[in-house]
């Protein structure tokens, strides 16, 4: 690899203050995985690397006045054993054990995993597009079968967080900290689409870090779960995945939230699907509906057609295994 | 033309199971200062880590990843390097218990902590009961997964003394076996949790 230096801050303000000198030079790191391998592709040259793994006290679940407190530098592993998550916010916990495998888990943080860069194989291949500087979006005309068919424009990356649609769909709020002031925003509200600026995915600076996840107090009868569809069993990002999280009244969902991953270039929420199953009991026939009424709108690429009946499928077959 | 069978050239060979097992007896259990060569003008650390027991106060260039330290430097050669993107697994380590993908962590990061590779499994001469198992099983074919592997296993062992197939199965996920011996991997971690499988090295999946 080329040279670079790793820097242990002691807290957030010492690293978000050596972010700031640095400008472009710095790369920050959790668990590595990522960062490593974009050095070593040559997708980054940073000349510093800013690892966050010595700032003690943010890898903890604890509750907060009603919510729910997570740091961000939680690897997944723990965040999907944790005892409060799985009980509580199982659509989380069920998101953080399905990203990438055992060793992968162990490394990877839950900002991390929010904050990873796409994988579509131009960027990763180091293809001038939109990610890489340049002024294109290889996919529109190329190989396009992982590609987006909500949200794309001008550049079609598939947002490629497991997690990602689980704080959506569960209303998180998180905390970014950088060097002159921090700011709390809704999930929702932190991704950012291509439209808005094609080279990013969400609303970081690069001086600013992504410090704590924030979780409302959990609602009576609420209960979620993640589906992940993927092109083999195991070990891969997500083609299609949903993260429904639903508040039930014995039978009757009072309200829902369903959030699709692995077809926009953000978590992709329906709040049509979610309107249609406020006050309803859910039935086969309903989430046929909600099945159909997910997919509206799509507009797929020459290759990724087959994203549209598989999206339809999923929505239908989760919101019946979890309400049904 | 005399017959080898394959278990007799894995014995023989055995470059995966039992890489250099002898190397952590020959050392003594005490505190090490590995002196290795580093570039002139790029940046280093000195780190204390404990490999397979040994206390060992090192410096390292900033640069260098944890399976390159222990290769390179450490002369820990049973660990190996495959696509060195944290996708294929062989480079699997264990780090205060837990695997890790040591093509995916700075040896600077490891500062304090307790790394125990394919090497540290034998114990005084003698085979872990895993890697008696993997012989026994076939588990190896060409043998470059097969460190990772043994570790990746040991890890889930720890945890779970007993697992089943599916255990076996969901723990390995991420340790690639371009031969596809992934049934006789499941068969001889199996049978060194004390789970007699329900066919000898079959292919029922």
């Amino acid at each position: 690899m080329r040279s670079f230096a790793n820097v242990n801050p002691k807290d957030l303000k010492e690293a978000t203050s050596v972010l700031r000198q640095k400008g472009q030079a710095a790369t920050i790191v959790g668990g590595g995985s990522d960062a490593l391998g974009m050095v070593k592709e040559r997708l980054i040259s940073p000349d510093v690397l800013v690892s966050l793994k010595s700032i003690r006290g943010l890898d903890k679940v604890t509750e907060k006045g009603g919510e729910v407190v997570i740091g961000g530098l939680i690897t997944l592993d723990a965040l999907s054993r944790d005892p409060l998550i799985r009980k509580n916010y199982n659509v989380l916990a069920e998101a953080a054990g399905k990203v990438g495998t055992p060793q992968i888990r162990n490394a990877g943080t839950l900002a991390g995993n929010v904050c990873q860069r796409p994988w579509c194989w131009y960027y990763r291949n180091g293809f001038p597009c939109f990610k890489n500087g340049g002024n294109t979006c290889f996919s529109i005309t190329g190989e396009n079968e992982f590609h987006a068919i909500f949200g794309g424009g001008p550049s079609f990356i598939v947002h490629p967080s497991d997690t990602a649609p689980a704080l959506v769909a569960l209303d998180a709020k998180v905390r970014i900290v950088g060097p002159s002031g921090e700011r709390t925003i809704t999930a929702a509200d932190f991704f950012k689409l291509p439209a808005d600026n094609p080279a990013r995915e969400n609303v970081l600076a690069n001086d600013e870090v992504l410090a704590e996840i924030h979780l409302p107090a959990a609602k009576s009868g609420a209960r979620g779960t993640y589906h992940k569809e993927m092109d083999r069993e195991a070990w891969t990002h997500a083609v299609v995945s949903v993260a429904v999280v639903m508040e039930m009244d014995g039978q009757v969902c009072r309200a829902a939230r369903v959030v699709l991953g692995g077809v926009a270039p953000i978590p992709w929420r329906l709040p049509k699907v979610e309107a249609m199953l406020a006050g309803k009991r859910i039935t086969p026939e309903l989430a046929a509906q909600a099945g159909a009424a997910a997919v509206e709108g799509a507009r797929p690429l020459a290759k990724n057609q087959y994203k549209v009946p598989l999206t339809q499928a999923v929505v239908k077959q989760t919101l019946m295994a979890l309400g049904g | 033309m005399k017959k080898i069978s394959r278990r007799r050239f894995v014995e023989g060979t055995s470059a995966g199971i039992v890489a250099v097992a002898a190397i952590p007896a020959v050392e003594a259990q005490q505190k090490q200062t590995a002196a290795v060569p580093t570039s002139p003008g790029v940046p280093r650390t000195t780190i204390k880590i404990t490999v397979n027991g040994v206390d060992r106060r090192v410096e390292v260039e900033d640069r260098w990843t944890l399976v390159e330290l222990l290769r390179d430097h450490l002369q820990l050669t049973g660990t190996k390097i495959g696509c060195d993107r944290g996708e294929c697994g062989v480079c699997t380590v264990l780090v205060d218990g837990t695997p890790l993908y040591s093509c995916s962590q700075l040896a600077v990061w490891m500062n304090g902590r307790s790394i125990q590779t394919v090497e540290g499994l034998a114990k005084n001469g003698k085979l872990d009961p895993l890697q008696e198992a993997f012989i026994e099983h076939d588990a190896p074919q060409c043998g470059y997964c097969t460190s990772g592997q043994l570790m990746i296993a040991k890890a889930l062992l720890m945890k779970n003394a007993h697992p089943t197939r599916d255990e076996v199965r969901t723990a390995m996920t991420g340790n690639l076996c371009r031969c596809s011996n992934y049934n006789h991997y499941v068969e001889a971690v199996m049978a060194a949790g004390g789970t007699t499988p329900a066919t000898g090295g079959g292919n029922a999946a």
